[in-house]
């Protein structure tokens, strides 16, 4: 060790201490929304920041007078749904790259890399005709079929079928397995960490779009949370902050929660990955 | 919402690298069925249906249409060429947007990295109780753009938000965050910056932690300084991932559309009217369809040309 080094247990405080001070940092905008959430609107319009006043009563508000759980509902809906669709053409389409031997099969598939360089958001003019002209405008299916699969989950995918030894394909070719079976019963168990990786992955994408069902919902009734949230700003609810944040803090404490729970259980795949 | 997913393929086979003749060979190994054809109807056609007509013909569709005028509905009326495209980089305002977009991508890319660079080397750390910061670094991951932009909007509120409250406590100058065009700017990029962090953190961590031992050891014993170590081990090894991550949230900073509906709607006065933000005002309330899809266009290049670069990258990982 360095002679000139300081000692230890000076260095280690140094250390939580700046620790310390970028975690309040990186956490301020969950403490101040979490704290205005509690506060009576009126409060916080006067300044009263520090206010003692403190109460459900913006969640009370924002559970009875806004439709911010139906927002939640249609949120889970279309992201669960798109989750499990992406899961399944991507695995299809992959395993097609991997292990069927046809026709064209190297220009589609860099016809479908080429899918990724495309913006989805330099799109939307046309793409807006096309759902308006199939009568999808304003329904879960409208926030759900254009993103029934993509281009990357079927190259990360591609890229995990590719590393499976090649001895399980003739082991299941000595068994007699047709190509469904040994899709469904080899391929897709063996690559359980990368799809669930997928799975995540999609879910967020679907929970956080938000050009997309602005143009397409008109609606509380289909219209996703993030942007329900809007919808509730741009009503004149606008200023009621308490409640807005309370609305805020209702979205973002489930992602939390699964968050953290979740972290464990990626480290542990992402190791698990790793070893493989 | 690529940007996620991307950097996860990018570990993967370098763990498990393998050489591009095999698997050629395996390749080979797996096909033996004159039957496949029909398998592979099966298994590719639901997602080449959907990227065919969410994806590719919308492409042609907008660059077809860019070339016309078009009337309110947007079906196109007279043929003229490029002339939608002369208009666009000869006009002060779509060059003003593309300068904004420039300078809001390359500072949103620069800080977030700086900063989840230094979150995740002090993450790296072998203290008691690390893991808790590491998970608190990580935490705005699970944060959408709504909730972002509610929590930033009340910080930045003039009149009743937290900055100008602690402006009155400290007697500072009140500034006009989201009011004054410059201040705006700023606030937008605090913002995305802020929602960025979570994932860099998480992926430079990752990076951070995949670096040999032995080379610092070896450092340690020939009695280099950790900043010697940070910027001569640290930042080299990690360098393939820096680099992804940096064109990954370029990409993205350049498709923001979000936050600016939610925080500033371009103002004021243009000052964070961005590419995609610009498309939807242009084509939706101006129904000037024919402009905006050349400015899709023009945004398509921007993008493919980075995704390109991004390629090139994910390519060399995969050799490695």
């Amino acid at each position: 060790m360095n002679v000139v080094a300081k000692p230890k247990l000076a260095r280690n405080i140094g250390s939580y201490l700046l620790l310390t001070v970028l975690a309040l940092v990186v956490l301020a905008p969950f403490f101040i929304g979490l704290w205005t959430s509690f506060l009576p609107t009126m409060q916080i319009a006067k300044g009263n920041f520090l206010s003692t006043d403190l109460s459900f009563q913006n969640y009370i508000d924002a559970f009875t007078q806004t439709p911010i759980l139906h927002y939640l509902g249609n949120s889970l809906v279309i992201s669960t749904v798109t989750m499990f669709a992406q899961l399944l053409f991507c695995s299809m389409s992959a395993y097609a790259f991997v292990f069927l031997d046809f026709k064209y099969k190297r220009s589609l598939f860099v016809l479908v890399l080429a899918t990724m360089m495309l913006p989805f958001e330099a799109e939307i003019i046309p793409n807006f005709s096309t759902v308006k002209a199939m009568g999808l405008l304003n329904s879960y299916s409208v926030m759900i079929i254009p993103f029934l699969t993509s281009a990357f989950g079927i190259f990360m995918l591609r890229q995990s079928f590719k590393q499976m030894p090649a001895e399980l394909k003739e082991a299941a070719d000595i068994e007699g397995l047709g190509h469904l079976q040994f899709y469904w019963k080899i391929v897709m168990p063996y690559n359980r960490i990368p799809l669930i990786t997928l799975g995540a992955y999609s879910f967020l994408g679907a929970w956080n779009q938000y050009l997309w069902p602005m143009l397409t919902t008109f609606s509380n009734s289909f219209r996703p949370v993030q942007n329900g949230l809007r919808q509730l700003q741009s009503e004149e609810t606008f200023n009621d902050w308490g409640m807005i944040q309370a609305t805020a803090a209702i979205v973002v404490i489930p992602t939390l929660i699964v968050l953290f729970v979740g972290q464990h259980y990626f480290k542990s795949g992402a190791n698990e990955g790793a070893v493989k | 919402m690529l940007k996620s997913p991307a950097s996860g393929s990018s570990t993967a086979p370098i763990n498990q690298a393998e050489t591009k003749a095999k698997i050629e060979a395996s390749e080979k190994d797996f096909s033996l069925n004159a039957k496949d054809k029909y398998y592979a109807l099966l298994f590719l056609g639901p997602s080449l249906l959907i990227l065919g007509v969410f994806i590719f013909y919308p492409m042609f569709k907008t660059l077809y249409l860019s070339l016309f005028l078009t009337n309110t509905v947007g079906k196109p009326t007279v043929f003229v060429g490029l002339s939608n495209y002369i208009n666009l980089l000869t006009s002060a305002d779509y060059l003003n947007s593309l300068a904004v977009t420039m300078v809001y991508v390359l500072a949103v890319t620069a800080l977030t990295i700086a900063l989840g660079l230094l979150l995740a080397s002090l993450a790296s750390k072998k203290l008691a109780g690390i893991g808790i910061f590491r998970t608190l670094f990580s935490s705005t991951m699970g944060v959408s753009v709504s909730v972002a932009a509610i929590f930033w909007l009340f910080i930045f509120n003039p009149s009743t938000g937290f900055l100008s409250l602690v402006s009155t406590w400290l007697h500072l100058p009140m500034i006009g965050w989201l009011t004054d065009p410059m201040w705006a700017m700023v606030a937008v990029i605090i913002t995305t910056v802020w929602m960025n962090l979570g994932f860099t953190f998480l992926i430079l961590f990752g990076a951070i932690q995949s670096v040999p031992t032995t080379l610092y050891e070896a450092a340690s014993i020939e009695g280099a300084s950790s900043r010697f170590q940070f910027f001569h081990i640290t930042i080299p090894s990690i360098s393939p991932t820096l680099f992804f991550v940096s064109i990954v949230t370029l990409i993205d900073g350049f498709k923001s559309f979000g936050l600016i509906d939610l925080m500033t709607k371009g103002g004021p006065t243009n000052a964070t009217n961005m590419l995609v933000y610009r498309i939807y005002k242009d084509a939706f309330y101006s129904g000037n369809f024919a402009q905006a899809s050349a400015e899709s266009l023009i945004l398509t290049v921007i993008i493919a040309l980075f995704t390109l670069l991004q390629f090139k990258v994910l390519e060399k990982r995969v050799n490695y």
